[in-house]
């Protein structure tokens, strides 16, 4: 490659697809490339964070890559002083968003280590006493959540506050509210990285261990040496299975067969045990049922609670196979047990002064690694959820009011234009006017729905610019799983391979039909025995996991959801091919190899 | 039973010395539960026989003060006259009795690999393997007892004697065991070593696999197919899948192996299933483990043995290359707590190319 020739375009070369001119206007100035700032900006390396983010943002949803990325930024930053990182600076350009890590001046780095040591060095003296006050925290605001209300402005204030001599209206709370919500989840996306940097930090110096004695092992097998915890991220389908179960055992199985939610509640209800399986299934809802399809950063994100007949459907699979005398559960034991027999067999090759080491590493790599795992369940599902429903349920009240000619019309604005939304409708209100809103927004909306509906149309480029010569941010390699072998994967060779490499995720090799899945909504597609190959898969997928035979992704590394999934459900997995989701089509016959990342196309 | 001979699954640590290191290897393995194909030793005490009770050893005596060791001519020509004595000495009537007896106990014209298994426990047993020799596919007592005397005679090729003469070892001290075994009739057969010759790598078990017996394999005449299994996770990481032109098949009639083309189709193909990838990696772990050092191991496939108990191990013995090398003077000890995890971030370990 000629060495001028980037590897990879230049943002400022990148147009936007016919139809979505205008969409930078869409999206907040400092998170564009500016024009001015051309030659600075084609200094960096960008890669496209697609794993958290495949679809172009609505105006609103920008929020989640904003605060989610400001956060990680904030504790490497200037709460921990992590020696060599700082944050990871992100542009959104032609509605996808692109992430550059910062790094630290190699002179400052040394001055950063005593206040790092100190910092974090509490953090991982005191993680459990801090993470049980971190579950407080996070409850508290999802209880705070909780019990915002939005409601339409009343015709008159309350008499009662007249009386009392409030001296405040009904516009009061709703500003507030909604303000407060916004906080509420900044402050959620700020305990969102309060341990996860560290957990990363833990598991990075373990892992660099581990491959200081044996070059080769594989990622994999260093990662199944921490797992096989009860996670709280899969117990929204672990309470799936209890409950295909009890329904079984109680002999109400059948009556939960068909019909819609309601109607299978209803005549599962009316039988004789029915009470008893009822009251399980409500009590499984609260909280695991605050459980999202997506990743919990969509607006159009969808919940368990809130579309019952999703976790119903996986219920009904689920009772098919116990009825048919399968084992549904996941083999917890088995995998404590191999976990245990590879720790030990990795310890009996070294000498007893590295046996030492990987003892301590590894027991710190295991007191901090269920939060890399659990925290997604109380942040982007349990929270998100709420977070979510809490906001739809203005752009409703919004959309009633005239503002919008769907319900869904909110999502359209930022979070800032919402707020002028707001005032508008509490100052019409109080007025005696009319408000502006119904006869600006709805054509604004729809110019901003074309605008989107286009970005979406064409895919994101893996990356920016030139990669340097070597990834060494920390965070970048382990949550991303950038490195400068994978980078090469992006760049594809030649299109006519059968053969697509990307990480070995999860071990085992297998053969079988391909299943494509670019959405959650079609999961419900998935065939016993396939492979599912998908752009980036959520932990959510989870229930389908008994289904598959393994999967294959475009996007994500070793601690990517679909890895960790696999890794869980003792299933093989490719990830991070680049290329998968499009190169392989649904029936294809396929061999995933995830012992050596190489995925081929037999037919 | 004599002291002449010993069947595999009664050789004890005792015995290890009169058996010679191949058989004490296979007692160890089918006492440890391991299978490998039955058969017996024939033991050193036998060897001394043949040697006091037909005048060998005088004979040979004689013949070595006749030779000069710095001329190749006289101790070929005296190489060629002691095996010549050998052939000319029918065994000692109860050392005949003894393999006579323990061959028909293992079936009716029964074939059998005859194999030596030298004594020489000090030395290097990879600069010593193959100066003797081995037969296959023998059928019938009066060719077994044929070569186990051929075994013996081996001990005096120009090359041994040569051997011990630069190594200052008696030339009639080194003894020499036989052992008799069941004739594998291998599908595919090959070696395993429990670490990767390549790197010393102890993560990794690599195994070489061709069809037919594993001879071809061990003298190189053909690429095998290469696999390379995670030691740990028993997984498959690396396969190199060769074309495989020739295989050594028994010629039942002639008693004795032949070499055979491959067919097109099978040469070119995975000639292992990784299910048996995985035996064999499997089965060469175990015997690390039982050995507690990393192996260098015989298998094959035995077409008469149903399926699933079809693979037998017919030789392991340590590696010597990778183990002899003293581990790389350890680090001046770990980073660990705190500091560990500084270096970490500092260097990680994908930024290492």
């Amino acid at each position: 490659m000629d060495a001028k020739t980037p590897m990879f375009p230049s943002a400022y070369d990148l147009k936007a697809p016919a139809g979505a001119e205008g969409w930078d206007e869409l999206y907040p100035y400092y998170l564009k490339f500016q024009p001015s700032l051309r030659e600075k900006e084609d200094q960096k390396f960008w890669f496209c964070d697609s794993q958290h983010w495949p679809n172009p943002f609505k105006p609103f949803d920008t929020m989640t890559v904003e605060f989610a990325v400001k956060c990680l930024g904030q504790y490497n930053t200037r709460h921990y002083l992590v020696p060599p990182a700082n944050g990871v600076d992100y542009r959104i350009h032609n509605g996808y968003v692109y992430m550059s890590p910062i790094g630290v001046d190699p002179e400052l780095i040394g001055d950063r280590v005593p206040q790092f040591m100190e910092r974090a060095g509490h953090y991982f003296q005191n993680w459990p006493t801090l993470l049980e006050n971190w579950h407080k925290k996070v409850k508290a605001n999802i209880d705070e959540m909780e019990a915002i209300e939005f409601e339409k402005l009343p015709d008159v204030v309350p008499l009662e506050w007249v009386k009392d001599g409030v001296g405040l209206d009904n516009t009061t709370a709703l500003t507030e509210n909604y303000d407060r919500m916004i906080q509420l989840i900044y402050r959620t996306w700020q305990y969102h990285f309060e341990f996860l940097n560290l957990g990363y930090a833990a598991y990075l110096d373990f892992f660099g261990f581990m491959k200081e004695q044996f070059p080769t092992i594989p990622d994999q097998a260093i990662a199944k040496m921490v797992q096989g915890h009860d996670s709280d991220l899969f117990r929204p389908d672990d309470e799936l299975k209890k409950l295909a179960r009890l329904a079984v055992e109680l002999g109400v199985a059948d009556a939960l067969k068909s019909g819609s939610v309601d109607e299978a509640l209803a005549v599962v209800g009316a039988q004789e045990n029915g009470a008893k399986w009822v009251a399980a299934w409500e009590e499984a809802k609260d909280p695991w049922f605050n459980y999202t399809t997506g990743n919990g950063f969509y607006s159009t994100d969808k919940y368990w609670n809130e579309n019952l007949d999703i976790p119903l459907g996986y219920l009904r699979d689920y009772i098919v196979r116990v009825q048919a005398g399968e084992t549904i559960e996941r083999p917890m034991d088995a995998l404590r047990s191999e976990r245990d027999r590879i720790t030990s067999e990795y310890q009996e090759m070294m000498t007893p002064e590295a046996a030492e080491a990987f003892q301590g590493k590894l027991g710190l790599a295991r007191v901090v690694y269920p939060y890399v795992e659990d925290h997604n369940f109380y942040i982007e599902h349990w929270s998100m959820g709420v977070f979510w429903k809490k906001m739809r349920s203005l752009s409703k009240m919004l959309h009633e009011e005239g503002f919008w000619p769907t319900e869904d019309g909110m999502f359209y604005l930022n979070r800032n234009e919402v707020r002028d939304v707001i005032f508008d409708y509490g100052n019409a209100w109080a007025t005696g006017g009319d408000w502006a809103g119904p006869t600006h927004w709805p054509q604004e909306i729809d110019r901003r729905r074309g605008i989107i509906d286009a970005l979406a149309t064409q895919a994101p480029q893996p990356a920016l610019n030139n990669p340097p010569e070597v990834i060494t941010e920390p965070f970048t390699i382990m949550l991303w799983g950038i490195t400068s072998d994978s980078i090469k994967n992006w760049t594809g060779g030649d299109d006519d391979s059968s053969d697509l490499n990307g990480m070995a995720a999860s071990p085992g090799a297998v053969e079988g039909l391909a299943r494509v899945i670019r959405s959650p909504d079609l999961l419900s597609e998935i065939q016993q025995g396939e492979i599912l190959v998908a752009p980036v898969t959520a932990p959510s997928w989870a229930p389908v996991f008994g289904k598959i035979q393994a999967t294959v992704t475009d996007i994500g590394g070793m601690m990517s959801h679909a890895a960790i999934v696999c890794r869980e459900y003792g299933l093989p997995a490719v990830t991070g091919t680049g290329t998968a989701s499009s190169k392989i089509k649904t029936g294809d016959r396929i061999r995933v190899d995830g012992n050596t990342g190489k995925v081929t196309i037999l037919s | 039973m004599s002291a002449f001979t010993l069947p595999f699954n009664r050789i004890g640590t005792a015995d290890h010395a009169r058996v010679g290191g191949k058989c004490a290897s296979l007692g160890e393995m089918t006492q440890a539960g391991v299978a490998v194909p039955s058969g017996f030793a024939v033991t050193t005490d036998a060897y001394l026989a043949m040697l006091e009770g037909t005048g060998l050893r005088g004979e040979i005596e004689a013949q070595l003060e006749h030779t000069d060791f710095s001329d190749v001519a006289s101790l070929e020509r005296s190489a060629q006259a002691i095996q010549i004595r050998f052939r000319s000495h029918n065994l000692p009537a109860e050392v005949d009795a003894a393999i006579r007896s323990d061959y028909a106990a293992m079936g009716d014209d029964f074939p059998v690999a005859v194999r030596s298994s030298a004594t020489a426990e000090d030395l290097p047993d990879a600069s010593f393997a193959g100066q003797q020799d081995s037969y296959l596919w023998v059928v019938g007592a009066d060719a077994v007892i044929a070569h186990v005397r051929d075994c013996w005679a081996s001990l005096f090729t120009a090359r041994a004697m040569n051997y011990r003469e630069d190594h200052k070892l008696g030339q009639i001290d080194v003894l020499m065991s036989v052992a008799v075994q069941k004739m594998v009739n291998a599908q595919t057969a090959g070696v395993a070593m429990t670490i990767d010759p390549l790197n010393g790598d102890r993560t990794r078990i690599v195994i070489d696999a061709s069809y037919g017996l594993g001879e071809l394999v061990v003298s190189g005449i053909v690429t095998p197919d290469n696999f390379t299994v995670e030691k740990i996770l028993m997984e498959i990481i690396d396969r190199k899948i060769s074309d495989k032109h020739v295989e050594l098949i028994p010629d039942v009639a002639a008693a004795t192996t032949v070499e055979r083309e491959v067919d097109a189709e099978r040469r070119t193909a995975q000639c292992l299933t990784d299910a048996q990838v995985i035996a064999v990696a499997k089965l060469a772990k175990l015997l690390e483990r039982q050995n507690k050092c990393p192996q260098d191991v015989e298998w094959a496939f035995d077409a008469d043995l149903p399926d699933g108990e079809d693979l037998v191990a017919l030789q392991s013995r340590p590696e010597t290359v990778w183990s002899q090398k003293v581990a790389e003077t350890p680090k001046a000890g770990f980073a660990t707590g705190m500091m560990g995890m500084v270096g970490a971030l500092n260097n990680p370990v994908g930024s290492k190319k």
